[in-house]
């Protein structure tokens, strides 16, 4: 009931918009819509806690073995939260920016939000490679048309890595469903069939779907479609590719990809971590010299992104909790940073740190949002990224790995290096003589007040008081930290 | 039967059409409504009311493979009949002869999905064949129309040869023509005339659907022949040839699998790779669309590879799906007057609906999920993995895939992402509705795709 309305309230409200001709009209309908939808979120997450309504399942392709199946989990209560928090939050940050044919705009960032919807609640294989796809499609239109100069080359890049990766994946998934006793593509029989699967088979269909999540999140060195399109792409769609659609990636991972290939996951991770690893720093070092303040964010993303690879490979509870933690709070704080940067070009038309600074003079309300979710972006304690790195931090320090120090260290080393550029681009900007740009600029309104001001709220209730995320997700962290718990610590049968 | 003696009498009803209307209105209306009449007659035959009982010796059999198919195939022509029966005007003055040869073509469709002797397969793809020389060179006074015709008739007159050469030497091994009797069960292994027959016959497939290395017609004739013929020749020919090959290779040759199994799979290949690299190269989408059709045609090769239950539930949904997204593109196309990706620069500005309509097809050609594209290469997929070997061949498809994505995307980067010329196009309001028709066909197939297969087990 819950799960079906979180897919069909964005999508039905999603094509009614197109047909909403007046821009007023369709920016308070698509605003609307996405509070109903983060009130369904809500319900489930606090009253209708019974699985009965957090589950629905009736036949769609009975003759594939595929059927509609959709369940909200500790994860995906989480990651749809964050998708529900996010689209109005954006919406109302991006109250005041004009759009060309805004109905289509709203249209498909509603539908957009549908799609990875059910990319979180899916439950069965051939469903989530459905959804996988159909997220992608809005997006795609969404950058190439309402983008930069050059979003059509940087658009179609974005699409053939995702569309190369994903079409992979469908190879993946269809190894496993012709390895499935009752020849489904239910969840359950994916795991039971990932079980007997030999090694050799385990490595093939674990690097099938292992490169489509890699190419979403992104991992270096796949990376390289990721701050071009967040540059080129208008702002309210990189906050939902940066705040929501990367998830995927890391969801992917932790739904389809660790429960079924435990074996080949656990084998690879000592040569996935360092490669995290040298992208958190490659990234953390070419943010530390950008002048555009959307591609400076863009790497510090890819740099928090490694991290939380890194985590996800350490594969015990803490680096895992850590992760559940830090896909929430590292939508949260970039949409907050995406929201700072898109008011600064729409009031001074330039995002160049050269050419701006001192707007903490002329706008200090933005100057104080600016400055806290900048601070959570280095994770600072009382912030929520706190909690998140510290338990990937916690988790790289006890995996099972022999490298794990050289792990530690190298990561660490990321961190100064994120506070270096973040405070770089705080001060740059908003400290320091006005010039003529920044000179006559007035200060934020109510909508981006009201914007930020959700942000900085969840940054901190989070960040002081993380325990009722961390109840919601541990069910699904210990049950993956187990997987790996068998296969390092093999139980062995009494003779 | 119903369809096939029907198709032929109202071929020769059209012939002589033109002799008692005069208006090309009335003549269009008498196509359309014998069309109809066509599609229907075949649904009674699914139903189990026949009209007509011949004894056919055992030579052909309508089952409810072949049912189906022809259902589709004569529901793609009716789509094609309500977009394109107008545009034939332009191509010359024997407007009612070209509907005449259409339904002939349709009469040789019939036989060849439901063959059971090699001797109607051979009937069934000539009477196929031979009409469409003559469309291919209707444009008289267009020098490449008739280079196309006197090229498709040399190389396909050539490719004829070839069959009833395997033909004959299949019969010369086996002593019968009938497919039952071919695919009897043997000992030992199969003689040497038997493979070659074979092997000639799955050349002479090979060439009738544009498979690589035998494609090379294929740019050129369609390219050549008038835009509405190609339409025709690259939809429901091509999938009515493919439902003969597979039917070939199941009944007549299924025993010999093991032998022909891998030599299909390099054709794949070949096919895969040529079809789509060439197709990333070309300026005019015209020509864009004949390299598709060869790619198309590689992964509808994935069917008779795999050859299971799968392959053939599949082939059938790949038939409808691409038959009614390559008849909507061809559509559009046929009305626009520069065929360049240029000339799609701004359409979504100046005519949003056949944009919209277009940017459906071309995703369900790509495989975007929620399209019969798709679900009919995912059909094609899960068959060929199903055998369990040549796992290089899927992924190497899937990558082709990918790579179609670039061609079919260019247009609609042309159409909504760039600016240009607002071109005159004249689009009727059933035209339109036509249009919305066909895309909304196209993603209701995609979300349930039962609704052709399902048939199958009715």
């Amino acid at each position: 009931m819950i799960a079906v309305l979180l897919i069909l309230v964005p999508l039905l409200t999603g094509f009614a918009s197109f047909f909403i001709k007046n821009e007023k009209t369709v920016r308070s309908w698509a605003l609307f819509s996405s509070l109903v939808t983060l009130g369904v979120s809500l319900t489930g997450l606090i009253w209708l806690k019974d699985p009965k309504y957090l589950s629905h399942t009736c036949e769609w392709l009975p003759a594939l073995g595929s059927s509609f199946s959709v369940k909200l989990d500790g994860l995906g209560l989480l990651l749809t939260l964050l998708n529900a928090i996010s689209f109005p939050v954006i919406f109302i940050a991006t109250w005041n920016t004009p759009y060309r044919k805004a109905n289509n705009f709203f249209a498909l960032m509603l539908l957009g939000q549908a799609g990875m919807m059910g990319v979180f609640l899916a439950m069965d294989a051939l469903l989530f490679y459905f959804f996988w796809e159909l997220a992608l499609i809005p997006m795609y239109f969404l950058c190439s048309q309402w983008g930069g100069e050059k979003r059509i080359a940087v658009t179609f890049k974005f699409f053939i890595y995702t569309f190369v990766g994903s079409l992979l994946m469908l190879i993946g998934i269809l190894y496993l469903y012709n390895k499935t006793t009752s020849h489904s593509f239910s969840i359950q029989a994916f795991y039971d069939a990932g079980a007997t699967l030999s090694a050799k088979q385990q490595n093939l269909v674990f690097w099938l779907m292992f490169i489509a999540f890699a190419i979403k999140m992104p991992i270096f060195p796949l990376h390289t479609w990721q701050p071009d399109t967040y540059e080129q792409a208008p702002t309210a769609t990189t906050m939902a590719l940066s705040g929501v659609m990367v998830k995927m990636g890391v969801f992917g991972v932790l739904r389809w990809l660790f429960p079924i290939v435990s074996g080949a996951a656990f084998q690879w991770g000592d040569f996935l971590t360092p490669l995290s690893i040298i992208g958190m720093i490659y990234a953390s070092l070419i943010a530390l010299r950008q002048d555009d303040m959307k591609r400076l964010i863009a790497y510090s993303s890819i740099a928090h992104i490694g991290l939380l690879s890194a985590g996800l490979f350490t594969q015990n509870t803490s680096g895992l909790q850590g992760v559940m933690i830090q896909m929430f709070s590292h939508g949260i704080n970039i949409i907050g940073l995406w929201i700072v940067v898109e008011w600064i070009e729409r009031k001074t038309g330039t995002r160049k740190l050269s050419q701006l600074g001192g707007l903490a003079q002329t706008a200090p309300s933005l100057a104080v949002f600016f400055v806290i979710i900048a601070l959570a972006n280095i994770a600072l304690p009382l912030t929520n990224a706190f909690v998140g790195e510290f338990l990937i931090f916690n988790g790289i320090l006890s995996s099972y790995t022999q490298y794990y120090l050289w792990f530690t260290v190298m990561a660490g080393i990321c961190i100064i290096l994120g506070a270096a550029y973040t405070l770089r681009m705080v001060r740059k900007a908003a400290y320091g003589n006005t010039n003529e740009i920044t000179g006559a600029v007035t200060d934020i309104s109510l909508s981006e007040k009201v914007a930020l001001g959700i942000i900085v709220l969840l940054i901190f209730c989070i960040g002081v008081f993380p325990q009722p995320m961390l109840d919601l997700t541990s069910g699904v962290t210990e049950s993956i930290a187990n997987k790996f718990e068998v296969i390092r610590y093999p139980v062995v049968m009494p003779k | 039967m119903n369809a096939l003696i029907v198709s032929a009498v109202l071929g020769v009803v059209m012939m002589f059409s033109s002799v008692w209307l005069k208006s090309k209105a009335a003549i269009r209306n008498v196509a359309i409504a014998g069309m109809v009449l066509l599609v229907a007659v075949n649904i009674m035959e699914f139903c189990g009311v026949q009209l007509f009982h011949i004894d056919t010796k055992g030579m052909i059999s309508f089952d409810k493979f072949a049912l189906v198919f022809n259902t589709v195939i004569f529901v793609s022509t009716l789509l094609y009949y309500l977009l394109s029966a107008r545009d034939m005007e332009k191509v010359g003055l024997n407007y009612a002869e070209y509907f005449a040869l259409i339904f002939f073509i349709l009469c040789g469709v019939t036989l060849s999905s439901s063959f059971q002797s090699l001797l109607v397969l051979f009937l069934g793809i000539e009477i196929i064949s031979i009409p469409l020389y003559i469309l291919t060179g209707s444009d008289k006074r267009n020098l490449k129309s008739n280079e196309a015709a006197l090229k498709y008739f040399l190389l396909g007159s050539f490719s004829t040869g070839i069959l009833l050469m395997g033909i004959a030497l299949v019969y010369g091994a086996k002593g019968s023509f009938n497919t039952e009797v071919i695919d009897a069960y043997f000992q030992g292994s199969p003689s040497v005339l038997l493979i070659g027959g074979m092997l000639l016959l799955m050349f002479a497939m090979a060439f009738k659907v544009s498979v690589v290395p035998f494609h090379f017609w294929t740019p050129d004739v369609y390219d050549g022949a008038p835009t509405v013929f190609t339409s025709f020749m690259a939809t429901i020919v091509k999938a009515a040839v493919f439902v003969a090959f597979i039917r070939l290779f199941d009944q007549a040759f299924g025993l010999l699998q093991a032998q022909w199994q891998l030599f299909i799979a390099v054709l794949t290949a070949l096919t895969l790779l040529i079809g789509n690299i060439t197709a990333v190269f070309q300026q005019s989408v015209k020509r864009m669309l004949a390299y598709s059709s060869i790619s198309q045609a590689g992964f509808m090769l994935l069917a008779v590879y795999a050859m299971n239950t799968d392959a053939k539930e599949g082939l059938l949904l790949y038939t409808a799906a691409y038959c009614l997204a390559t008849i909507g593109i061809f559509a559009v196309l046929i009305k626009m007057s520069d065929y360049t990706f240029e000339g799609f620069n701004g359409l979504a500005k100046s005519q949003p609906l056949l944009a919209a309509t277009t940017t459906v097809f071309l995703l369900s050609l790509a495989g975007i999920p929620m399209t019969a594209g798709f679900l009919s290469k995912f059909y094609m997929l899960k068959a060929a993995m199903a055998t369990g070997k040549n796992l290089w061949l899927v992924i190497f498809a899937v990558l082709m895939a990918a790579v179609s994505v670039y061609y079919y995307f260019r247009v609609i980067q042309a159409m909504y992402f760039k600016e240009g010329e607002p071109q005159q196009i004249s689009a009727t309001a059933s035209f339109k509705w036509t249009l919305i028709f066909l895309a909304a066909l196209v993603i209701l197939l995609g979300i349930f795709p039962g609704l052709i297969i399902g048939w199958l087990y009715f």
